[in-house]
């Protein structure tokens, strides 16, 4: 049997979902439903899975998590739901609530955190609860393991003897009745022939939801029939049809309240949340603590933590590569073969490897900013500011992370709530300058611009951050015009992580990266030794001069002549940075055979300053690495965008190198 | 007077909901509606968005949506 959970953002729904599953989980597709699922097998419930859906307040077709809760549970069929409901926000969770029953599939609710509802005084009168509302009410506290397993038995019990909701007539009798009733009598039939219950047919029919009218397939006739029922109910109550159902279920759910919740006075957790608040989001200290908590995650993650379980990991790996590559020596292998190993996989998807405890690190930092609730007040800090180009204050994080690491930055696109801004925020992340890059930029200023070499440094990082603000000025008006989903947001108390949520979340992430570091990275650096090691005719070559890199190099050299630099040299260094930025460094050493101390100078006899700026433009902007590719290419789930992406960025930084380039070479 | 006018501190009553599309839908599911007591927070440093309570929680939303809510006459402090 499977089971959807559903439920409001902030209220529990993940921790619900781990508490119920423990670590079987795995994403999974449904047919009907386009996007993915975190899909979970229930421990204590042989056979019972179940689908945690994205948190929504409504069942509406607008935004993306709507629509994928909406499709999985009209067209996934799940035998049953779970609504988990926030006690502590109850009326606001139970709007969602009164929606599922409609649905008149087997429920029950499930209310958590009642023990922040208790120990501030509140009561629930669960029975009574359950009375009104026609399903199971149990109160649960997901964090601490409570009442989790009444929830799996009680909805194992409903789901196998089909016990419906008992009540779905929320609407007191009157116009809004009327209305209703009417409608689903229009729609019977259909409703019945797609197996949709016909009272939530009807409501959402009511609210003119289009893809209802489609699904069903109902005749002009009968579009017109419900179509004066509506007017008419309007014209009754004085309200229009969406207000005039909003109020139905707020009434409802209000006499619910008033009947069998007992309020709490002011919660502990709120008045803790108010004080924080002052500081954290106070008028002259929100900024200062803002930038302060982002400096020290990325000091912590860069500096400290990551940088050290980085290097242990490349230690291990050297280690292990020296034991593998003197295992191939005394073995006699063929010394491709070797190069292919040890050159090859070993040196690229190691070097991509090491990148992972950075990732892990700086992710279990953002998940515990993110579960405090601290990620929804710095959306509400920066909104304003993004506002302007388009978006709003919840992809400032995001971003922002791109300055480390494009490749989380793009993973903690995922916590957007619209698939414009998502989009949006996945386009703009590559123009933050990745810290990979900082090599580059420190060889290149020391050698050419030694007086002003921090200014130089920070004229690159807002260059990047001004071509993103006109990208997205762009993109606003062009591919991404159209309406942003509205910034109503809820501002949740905050709370202490759950330690389970966030290692799960860690273990994900780690396992999505590993993943990537052995399909499409793996593939990636085999074809760059590949081309580094033969040449036209296969041979093995002596001198990496000789390869199909350096051909391909010389090929493409005469592209970079307009920007100052077209030695075959630097375009084959460029070629190699597409695997890792840092390689263009390492590449150029090679290539002109010098160590990396005598760098610079060799490189004066490459670039004058101009075309050295010209260049360090060119690699800040150029194509994203191919980790950072193969995740965007994963958040867009499509090559072709991604492939656009890519040839977007390699256009905009040809075209702004040559344009500084031919400018600046008049000017000087 | 509409909600982004409230001054901090004060809490009224909705009168109308206005707005179009999702922006509307959207008011109307986090239960902003008519005869509904919203309490202005506060502003965000920038001046923009705002922080409502309503209904026991708090919820955030920009001035210039704010605008399309219509408040009742004002009832003074909580």
């Amino acid at each position: 049997m499977i089971f959807a959970l559903a439920g409001n953002q902030n209220c529990g729904k993940t921790t619900l979902f781990n508490a119920m599953t423990g670590s079987n989980q795995h994403v999974g597709n449904f047919p009907g439903v386009t996007v993915e699922q975190k899909v979970g097998e229930i421990r204590s419930a042989k056979g019972c899975s179940v689908v945690d859906l994205p948190g929504i307040y409504s069942i509406r077709p607008y935004t993306q998590e709507e629509i994928v809760s909406r499709d999985f549970i009209l067209d996934g069929k799940p035998d049953g739901i779970i609504n988990i409901v926030d006690a502590t926000n109850i009326e606001q969770n139970l709007y969602l609530t009164l929606q599922l029953l409609e649905l008149k599939l087997p429920m029950v609710v499930a209310l958590n955190m009642m023990d922040e509802v208790r120990s501030n005084g509140g009561a629930i009168n669960v029975k009574l609860m359950s009375q009104l509302l026609g399903v199971p009410v149990i109160p649960i506290c997901a964090a601490k393991n409570e009442g989790v397993s009444e929830v799996v038995s009680q909805i194992v019990n409903a789901a196998k003897k089909r016990i419906m909701p008992a009540v779905q007539d929320f609407c007191p009798d009157g116009p809004v009745h009327r209305c209703i009733h009417a409608v689903a009598h229009v729609i019977e039939d259909h409703a019945r022939n797609v197996g949709i219950s016909r009272r939530f047919c009807a409501t959402k029919l009511i609210e003119g939801d289009p893809s209802m009218a489609d699904r069903l397939e109902l005749d002009e006739n009968e579009k017109e029939l419900i179509e004066h029922s509506v007017v008419e109910m309007e014209h009754e109550t004085g309200f229009d049809r969406n207000e005039a159902l909003a109020d139905m279920r707020y009434t409802f759910i209000e006499g619910v309240v008033a009947d069998s919740v007992v309020k709490c006075h002011e919660s502990r957790e709120h008045k803790r949340s108010v004080a924080a608040d002052r500081i954290l989001t106070g008028k002259h200290t929100a900024l200062p603590v803002f930038f302060g908590v982002i400096l020290l995650v990325f000091y912590l993650t860069f500096n400290v933590i990551g940088s050290a379980l980085s290097d242990l990991l490349s230690l291990g790996i050297d280690a292990l590569t020296t034991l593998v590559d003197r295992g191939l020596t005394a073995y006699g292998i063929n010394p491709v073969v070797h190069s292919l190993v040890i050159d090859g996989i070993f040196a690229g998807v190691g070097s991509v490897l090491s990148f992972l405890p950075i990732i892990v690190t700086l992710f279990f930092f953002l998940s515990i900013l993110e579960d405090t609730g601290y990620m929804a007040r710095v959306a509400f800090v920066m909104d304003k500011l993004l506002r302007k180009i388009g978006l709003s204050g919840r992809s400032f994080v995001p971003m922002l992370i791109g300055f480390g690491c494009s490749v989380p930055a793009i993973m903690a696109t995922r916590t957007l709530s619209s698939d414009r801004d998502r989009r949006m925020t996945i386009l703009l992340t590559p123009y933050m300058s990745c810290s990979a890059k900082i090599p580059i930029y420190a060889v290149f200023c020391a050698a050419f611009f030694a007086r002003f070499q921090a200014l130089v440094m920070i004229g690159l990082y807002l260059v990047g951050i001004l071509l993103a603000i006109i990208v997205a000025l762009i993109l606003k008006g062009t591919a991404f015009q159209g309406e942003p989903v509205p910034f109503v947001m809820e501002l949740p108390n905050y709370r202490m992580p759950s330690v389970k949520s966030v290692m799960l979340l860690l273990w994900e992430k780690a396992r999505d990266f590993l993943q990537r570091a052995f399909t499409i990275i793996f593939v990636a650096t085999i074809l760059i030794w590949f081309l580094q090691t033969f040449d036209t005719r296969l041979n093995v070559v002596a001198d990496s001069t000789d390869s199909l890199l350096a051909l391909i190099g010389r090929f493409i050299a005469p592209v970079f002549r307009p920007l100052g630099f077209g030695d075959w040299r630097i375009a084959t260094s460029l070629i190699s940075g597409f695997t890792a930025k840092e390689a263009v460094v390492s590449t150029l050493s090679v290539l002109l055979g010098t160590g990396m101390a005598e760098l610079g100078p060799a490189l004066s006899g490459l670039f004058t300053p101009l075309s050295a700026f010209s260049f360090l433009l060119f690699t800040l902007l150029y194509t994203p690495c191919v980790a950072a590719v193969a995740t965007i290419k994963k958040e867009l789930k499509s090559g072709w965008a991604t492939l656009g992406v890519v040839i977007m960025q390699c256009s905009i930084a040809w075209l702004v190198a040559c344009a500084v380039y031919q400018i600046g070479g008049i000017l000087l | 007077m509409t909600l982004d006018e409230l001054a901090i501190g004060k809490t009224a009553t909705i009168k109308a909901v206005g707005g179009e599309g999702p922006l509307r839908l959207r008011f109307l599911d986090m239960g902003l509606i008519p005869r509904t007591h919203v309490t202005m927070q506060k502003m965000a440093p920038m001046g923009d968005p705002i922080e409502i309570s309503v209904r026991g929680y708090e919820l955030t939303l920009r001035k210039a949506d704010a605008k399309c809510i219509t408040l009742a006459e004002e009832e003074g402090a909580r």
